[in-house]
């Protein structure tokens, strides 16, 4: 049993001794907060960029087309990066706050790409038949072509946010400690990298875990609407 | 109650439609046909501007639908569309299919629209697949619930763009029959059309579009029995 109580000291020395636990709970927070916040700023943001590049005007084409163009040409470190310390500089916002738009901003890109297409995957009979009943564009888009494109866009929506809450791993770089800092924080103070890099990797697989058996549950009763 | 004064339509260099003068009466029952690349769906779908046309008026009751300032809107609310492939919604049911429209547009409440709804669906023989989705319909059925929601919207007159084009045979009489139903009943229909035996029974004008413009027009017995037009011999020996 030598090597189980080396198992147990080592783990003690990690996360017990100060309270070193408490800093990954606190990263689990902060991690959460920042993804929930993300991920509706996303669905918004990705909703108004799908408009535009599904617009026929000229400017919200020219506009949707520029922003997923360049949140998708650069990386999602550097956005972080110029949001908090160039765009942000002077606005005094808490830190998790201002790191949750940096990620809204850049998954709305994303998004945006996949409600376009799964607008597109509804079948262009659909459209003429409402407009043919006298519907005007909008009411069509929202009675008839969107609650049948949320059919399409949940599972690609559902990746994205699966996505975008390990992405949110990067916060370290504006000084947020969430998840993964917080282990980097444990591995420096323990020289030892072994436990709190492997309890990282843990929290994150539970966590998301967690949120696809919720999501599959979502998508099962999506699917169950469209019975017979 | 429909005009048409010098149609063209292009789709980049393609000119599908050549000019196209034409007069719609009311009660009229105005079948066209022609060879598949002709333009007659085209024609069709200019009708409701579900095309954009590229010259040419076209005025519904007197008002000029190609107009940019007209709210087609509220004139595609006086013309129904029926179209092959139906375009039922498949997320509502049978009777919400057929409300949705009225009830959106404020031509009716709720409750009125649905008892209209019901007696459509009684009319076109399918009452009991109010509750029902499209998808467990046959084809026949959709179709024959496309035209009850059409009809749903009290139009003028009933645009059919092949309604039968897209059924299995069995399943083509029965939604003839609807439309047959209509045209006695008085209701104006263009009906872009194969059924060459339909459009001589229930056709009161015969149109022969070819290459875009109307090469033949006349009572669609004496066409079928006595075509003057070339083109239109030659189609019809095809054909019949």
């Amino acid at each position: 049993m030598d090597w189980w109580t080396g198992v147990v000291t080592e783990f003690e020395r990690c996360f017990i001794r100060e309270d070193r636990y408490k800093l990954l709970l606190s990263g689990i927070g902060v991690t959460i907060k920042v993804s929930l916040v993300a991920v509706l700023l996303g669905v918004i943001i990705g909703f108004f960029i799908a408009v535009c590049n599904l617009s026929k005007k000229k400017p919200l084409k020219f506009f949707g087309g520029v922003y997923t163009d360049v949140i998708r040409g650069t990386p999602a470190v550097t956005q972080l990066m110029i949001i908090y310390f160039v765009v942000f500089a002077t606005i005094k916002w808490s830190k998790w706050l201002i790191t949750a738009i940096a990620f809204g901003i850049n998954s709305g890109a994303y998004v945006s790409e996949i409600i376009r297409a799964g607008i597109l995957s509804i079948d262009k009979g659909q459209t003429e038949a409402g407009r043919s009943l006298g519907l005007n564009a909008r009411q069509t888009m929202t009675r008839i072509v969107l609650p049948q494109a949320i059919k399409n866009i949940f599972p690609a929506l559902c990746n994205e946010f699966i996505v975008l809450i390990k992405e949110t791993a990067i916060v370290g770089y504006v000084g947020l400690v969430d998840i993964q800092k917080a282990g980097d924080f444990i591995k420096s103070a323990t020289y030892s990298a072994f436990m709190p890099l492997i309890a990282t990797a843990i929290i994150y697989y539970v966590l998301i875990k967690i949120l696809n058996l919720g999501l599959k549950k979502i998508e099962a009763a999506l699917r169950k609407s469209e019975a017979r | 109650m429909i005009k048409i004064n010098d149609l063209h339509k292009n789709f980049g260099n393609l000119t599908v439609l050549n000019g196209i003068t034409e007069h719609i009466e009311q009660g009229e029952v105005v079948v066209i046909i022609g060879p598949s690349g002709s333009g007659k769906s085209t024609f069709l779908r200019c009708l409701n501007l579900l095309e954009e046309v590229t010259s040419g008026n076209i005025y519904v009751d007197d008002e000029e639908i190609t107009d940019p300032k007209v709210d087609i809107n509220r004139i595609r609310q006086k013309m129904g569309m029926v179209f092959q492939q139906f375009n039922l919604f498949p997320h509502l049911k049978i009777i919400d299919n057929i409300t949705l429209a009225p009830v959106l547009l404020k031509k009716m409440t709720k409750e009125d629209a649905e008892k209209r709804a019901l007696e459509l669906l009684d009319r076109v023989g399918l009452r009991d697949k109010a509750d029902s989705y499209p998808a467990s319909l046959s084809g026949g059925q959709k179709q024959r619930v496309a035209i009850a929601r059409a009809l749903a919207m009290d139009p003028e007159v009933m645009l059919f763009d092949e309604p039968t084009s897209a059924l299995d045979p069995e399943m083509v009489g029965e939604v003839l029959d609807v439309m047959k139903d209509l045209a006695a009943g008085g209701m104006t229909m263009v009906i872009v059309t194969h059924e060459m035996g339909f459009a001589r029974e229930v056709g009161t004008r015969l149109l022969f579009i070819d290459q875009g413009i109307v090469m033949e027009s006349g009572d669609p017995k004496e066409v079928f029995e006595n075509p003057k037009n070339e083109r239109t011999k030659a189609f019809l020996s095809k054909v019949l």
